[in-house]
């Protein structure tokens, strides 16, 4: 075999061998959706998806049992809300401030501070929430328990905020120097030129950043277990416990019957929280190409 | 030999990068509604000088500015804000950034952030700065179309427009024609010669034959140094300096 007939097979396998692990993970996640709907659409026999999703009770256990997980969507979306209520404006101005004002030696020691923030496990977060967090939001507000769903969007609004600062501050660095002295040159102060044009320019950037940070909250399971006190009712303030679609799942897979109604169930919210963090990055996607337009 | 009053006075002036002098014990005058032009090779401070006439230097960290350079007699680091320095001393870039917005956008983009709003003053800007950097009769039917459409030598027009339309004193040009094509290259010049009844032009640039075309009084920088500054017509026909004749001949450079 000739050196060249070598190295055009070398480069053959190469190419294939990128190209599998590129299908590969696309038909993990097909599987992946596959298994859900396989084991969640058995609850549909006897339920209808409308009880299901817009249904007020969810008691997986009495008899008969009743499956409604409108409690447990609204418990997720007022926690995701206040979350990104509160991490998202601090969030994008602590990118400003670390890309375009801080002085070099500050913004090494924020940026690793932030990153070490990313480090922490849930777990921990979840549970300094649930010891200084939840006693303190308690007596400032004179409810009966700490545990809410504002306790759970500030435990959450800590995780997010990693996310959101690392991505938007790279898309802000990556705005071209151009951009910038051009905006000085026409006498644009500091503040117009990283308004108006480095954030805009940066748009894009900071919309993926929310939305990954978003897509981060809804999906964390064990700090907003620890810390909204898991009551599946629908709440009427935030100043009350809920219970999300996560931690349903994990707080009710130990204890159900493998192959049971409320085993199924439990499958189906899955399905929803796939569809719903499908939504999520399809809005980030259309909206990251037709800023780019 | 000079007489009115200078528009520019420069008196010692020092740039400084950090530890390197980029720019050293430079004193010179520029006269108003002249075409003051600067030559030299890379690395000689032509650019560094330009954007120290409107502060730019200021946005690269570690830079020092000494000594003294006065615009109208006002000691531009003390005598006026920054950005006001700025809108009077208005630059023009080697590359054209027109930005992703509609032309007429792009012209009163530094009026709307001045807090411009009325229609009457921005449509009258747009008249009259488009009519000066001649682009005025290529456009005026399109002017809600992107600025992304115009050719390379016409966004470099709509870059001067956009500065005219804050109605500077000063122009700085620094090699606006760099990456333009000849034809575009005489119209940018051919609007220079016209700008200069109205304002005073400062030209950075690395065609020797450009300097010579639209100047009337040029200056030589040779890393840091300036070596020679004179009549345009002078300084092509019989420098004072064999380094500034060496680099106008192309010996080096």
């Amino acid at each position: 075999m000739t050196p060249n007939r070598l190295r055009k097979l070398k480069e053959w396998f190469i190419e294939k061998a990128i190209l599998l692990s590129g299908v590969f993970s696309v038909v993990f996640v097909l599987l992946i959706f596959l298994f859900l709907l396989r084991e969640g659409f058995s609850l549909f026999r006897g339920e209808s998806v409308g009880d299901f999703l817009f249904g007020k009770s969810w008691y997986p256990i009495s008899d008969p049992p009743r499956f409604g997980i409108l409690p447990l969507i609204m418990g997720s979306l007022l926690v995701t809300l206040g979350a990104a209520a509160i991490s998202v404006p601090i969030g994008i101005a602590a990118a400003l401030f670390i890309a375009e004002i801080a002085p070099r030696r500050l913004k090494e020691g924020l940026k690793a501070g932030i990153e070490l923030l990313a480090a922490i496990p849930s777990v921990v977060i979840g549970f300094i929430g649930m010891i200084t967090l939840g006693p303190w939001i308690k007596n400032l507000f004179h409810i009966p328990t700490g545990l809410t769903a504002l306790t759970g969007s500030v435990t959450l609004a800590f995780m997010a905020m990693p996310t959101i600062v690392s991505i938007a501050e790279d898309a802000i660095t990556a705005v071209p120097r151009q951009y910038r002295e051009a905006a000085v040159a026409m006498g644009a102060t500091k503040w117009q030129t990283t308004w108006r044009i480095v954030a805009r320019a940066a748009r894009p950037g900071m919309v993926a950043a929310v939305m990954l940070g978003i897509g981060r909250v809804i999906g964390e399971t064990m700090a907003v277990m620890m810390v909204t006190g898991n009551a599946a009712m629908i709440p009427s303030s935030i100043l009350q416990p809920v219970r999300t679609l996560t931690a349903t799942i994990a707080a009710e897979m130990g204890e159900s019957v493998q192959g049971g109604a409320h085993y199924a169930a439990l499958f189906a919210i899955g399905i929803v929280l796939f569809i719903i963090t499908f939504l999520i990055n399809g809005v980030a996607d259309i909206y990251l190409h037709r800023s780019r337009r | 030999m000079v007489s009115a009053p200078a528009k520019f006075s420069i008196a010692g002036l020092h740039v400084h990068y950090g530890k390197l002098c980029v720019l050293r014990d430079l004193n010179l005058d520029i006269q108003a509604n002249e075409i003051f032009t600067v030559i030299g090779p890379a690395n000689s401070g032509k650019t560094t000088f330009l954007h120290a006439l409107n502060r730019l230097v200021d946005l690269v960290p570690d830079s020092r500015l000494s000594g003294e350079v006065r615009l109208d007699g006002v000691d531009i680091r003390c005598g006026l804000e920054v950005e006001a320095l700025r809108r009077k001393v208005g630059i023009v870039f080697a590359l054209p950034l027109p930005l992703p917005i509609s032309i007429f956008e792009n012209v009163v983009y530094g009026l709307r952030m001045q807090g411009v709003r009325d229609a009457a003053v921005l449509d009258e800007a747009v008249e009259r700065s488009l009519h000066e950097s001649y682009l005025w009769d290529e456009v005026k039917d399109r002017l809600r179309s992107p600025a992304m459409n115009l050719s390379g030598g016409q966004q470099q027009r709509l870059c001067m427009a956009r500065i005219l339309a804050g109605r500077p004193d000063v122009l700085l040009f620094d090699e606006p024609t760099s990456g333009l094509d000849p034809i575009s290259t005489a119209r940018i010049e051919e609007t220079m010669l016209n700008l200069k009844e109205k304002y005073t032009i400062v030209l950075v640039t690395n065609n020797v034959a450009q300097a010579a075309r639209v100047g009337e009084r040029t200056a030589f920088f040779l890393m840091g140094d300036l070596v020679e500054v004179s009549a345009t017509s002078k300084m092509f026909t019989a420098p004072a300096d064999s380094r500034t004749s060496d680099y106008i001949t192309g010996k080096f450079g």
